[in-house]
């Protein structure tokens, strides 16, 4: 018998697996090939208080081992979000992550309020999106503002609140301090980092927005890297992501010391392989005579 | 794992039957899929896996034709670049990984007494077939080429075939509109896939004449399910998902009524 739960700033996941914002919608899209009951959480495409249209196509481009995306951030504003996206998800016996964006912070605080009433488990706050102009990455590369924010938010919020950081930073670290400073209840980590890619032919920008955040298997050792800092600077409970694709990937993200782990573009490729994940990471307990998944959280020091 | 198959897509690897090259560039590739032919219509498309893992994303591939006699799916693709070039080296024997039917397909017209312009412009061109096939109005096929010709003959089958090309080598010299003014050619619906420019002028064309005109678009796409918000087009009307005016070519297209789209 092998116990796979793991506990998030005192909420219970039946498994540490999540999804990573911005990749799988609300789950509705995927739960055409999945069963989202399987997931430890689904964790939602940012939401912000209005309906942003995103930036300009081409807003996707594949590098070697990764791709780059500046989605910018669509979507449809939290008045659509908790009618229909909410009870879409309640549906399932799945923790409930919502992902909140925002410009200013008075932007972010209106969403988090409007979610206090509703059945969800977690906030996990945007500061490190790469593309968009203001807001996001603005909150995400300062330790002042990162702690500030946190703090405004942990203020107000009715739900545990998961920070989720940028790698486009010289320390994580001293971002990882600044938000158990601020009060954060969990820290995500790595949102994507900022890339570039050049059509020689046609002498541009491939993307639109000229940079765009990469992710994918190819950014994979930065993001334990930084989960282990992250792990070694603050006590807070982490979930790891960043290239994620395989129980493989997701059990080196829990022995740097994550406690989840999200799985973003691998989606992308391979639309089971959450739950691959799942059964992946379950066939290793087995097999390593592991009856507690907590034995393999930071197992390596 | 069990591949859930009520939803009506899924990922699946399955055997190359035949490759072949149509023209400098262009191959064509029937796959053995029972279960996705017999699931597939016309304008839909699937997105083709390569076996280099770091190319991760599926090519998006218009269906060309559906055999569900044989249970056959056929794409007919331009190389591009390297996950293309890959696809076109692919021999009977050999497997690929693909996932689909996607998207919306085109509406099909039951009317006989209508009459339709089918039009193909470039790698635009595919999808034309198995459009043609299921039609059962009166088609009039309309197909724009640069210089060399490809599936001018199989359209034959299934109504009257127009070419232009650029450099006038055949049919008319010009573009699919001049093919129109040419033979003074006429329809009541028009359906399009091709390159922008052409489906502009069409849209144009549909407006002044007041016809329903149904054009296919494409755009980068990572998931090709509509999730990561990639591929998206601008919309006259709010769209649904994410109430702005985007909609998803992947999920609420790629077949779009041409008013609805700005293009």
């Amino acid at each position: 018998m092998i116990n796979t739960k793991v506990t998030l700033a005192g909420v219970e996941l039946k498994n540490p697996v999540m999804t990573a914002s911005g990749t799988f919608g609300s789950g509705a899209e995927y739960g055409e090939f999945i069963d989202l009951n399987r997931l430890g959480a689904v964790v939602t495409k940012g939401v912000a208080n209005v309906p942003w249209a995103g930036n300009p196509t081409p807003r996707i481009a594949e590098v070697c081992g990764g791709m780059l995306n500046a989605i910018g951030l669509q979507n449809p504003g939290i008045d659509v979000f908790v009618k229909r996206d909410i009870p879409f998800l309640q549906q399932y016996n799945t923790r409930i992550v919502v992902n909140v964006c925002g410009k200013t912070t008075e932007d972010y605080l209106e969403v988090v309020e409007r979610l206090g009433e509703e059945p969800v488990d977690f906030l996990e706050i945007n500061i490190s999106c790469p593309n968009v102009k203001e807001g996001g990455i603005a909150f995400g590369q300062d330790p002042k503002a990162v702690e500030a924010i946190t703090r405004a938010i942990r203020e107000r919020a009715k739900q545990p609140v998961i920070m989720k950081l940028s790698p486009n930073v010289t320390d994580i670290g001293e971002m990882a301090r600044a938000a158990e400073a601020g009060g954060a209840d969990a820290i995500s980590l790595i949102n994507t980092l900022t890339g570039m890619k050049i059509d020689i032919k046609r002498r541009c920008f491939v993307l639109a927005n000229k940079t765009g955040g990469m992710s994918g298997p190819a950014i994979k050792p930065i993001a334990v890297r930084m989960v282990y800092q992250a792990a070694c600077a603050v006590k807070l409970p982490i979930i790891g992501m960043g290239g994620i694709a395989t129980a493989e990937d997701a059990l080196e993200f829990i022995m740097a010391g994550a406690t989840a782990v999200s799985v973003g573009t691998a989606n992308f490729f391979n639309p089971y392989a959450t739950v691959e994940i799942v059964e992946g990471i379950e066939k290793y307990m087995q097999e390593n005579g592991v009856t507690d998944m907590t034995e393999l959280i930071g197992c390596v020091k | 794992m069990e591949k859930n198959k009520k939803t009506g897509k899924w990922k699946q690897k399955v055997p190359v039957i035949s490759q072949e090259c149509l023209a400098s560039g262009v191959y064509s590739m029937w796959i053995e899929a029972a279960d996705m032919a017999a699931a597939a219509r016309a304008g839909q498309f699937f997105s083709l896996y390569t076996k280099d893992a770091s190319r991760l994303l599926p090519r998006p591939i218009s269906i060309c034709e559906i055999d569900r006699e044989q249970g056959r799916l056929r794409f007919v693709y331009r190389v591009v670049g390297a996950g293309t070039k890959e696809f076109s080296r692919y021999c009977p024997g050999d497997d690929i990984t693909v996932l689909g039917p996607l998207g919306n397909g085109f509406p099909v017209e039951e009317d006989p007494k209508r009459r339709a312009f089918l039009v193909g412009g470039g790698i635009g061109i595919p999808p034309m077939l198995q459009l043609a096939k299921e039609l059962s109005c009166e088609k009039q096929i309309l197909l724009g080429y640069r210089d060399e010709l490809f599936l001018n003959r199989e359209m034959e089958r299934y109504g009257n075939v127009w070419l232009a090309t650029e450099d006038g080598s055949a049919g008319t010299q010009g573009n699919v509109l001049d093919i129109i003014q040419e033979h003074g050619l006429i329809a009541d619906v028009i359906y399009a896939c091709g390159p922008t420019p052409m489906l502009r002028a069409l849209k144009e064309y549909a407006a002044q004449n007041s016809m329903e005109c149904w054009i296919s678009l494409e755009e980068r796409m990572a998931c090709g399910v509509g999730a990561c918000l990639a591929c998206v087009c601008q919309s006259k009307e709010v769209d649904r998902h994410s109430h702005v005016h985007n909609k998803r070519i992947c999920k609420d297209g790629p077949v779009f009524a041409a008013w609805e789209v700005e293009l």
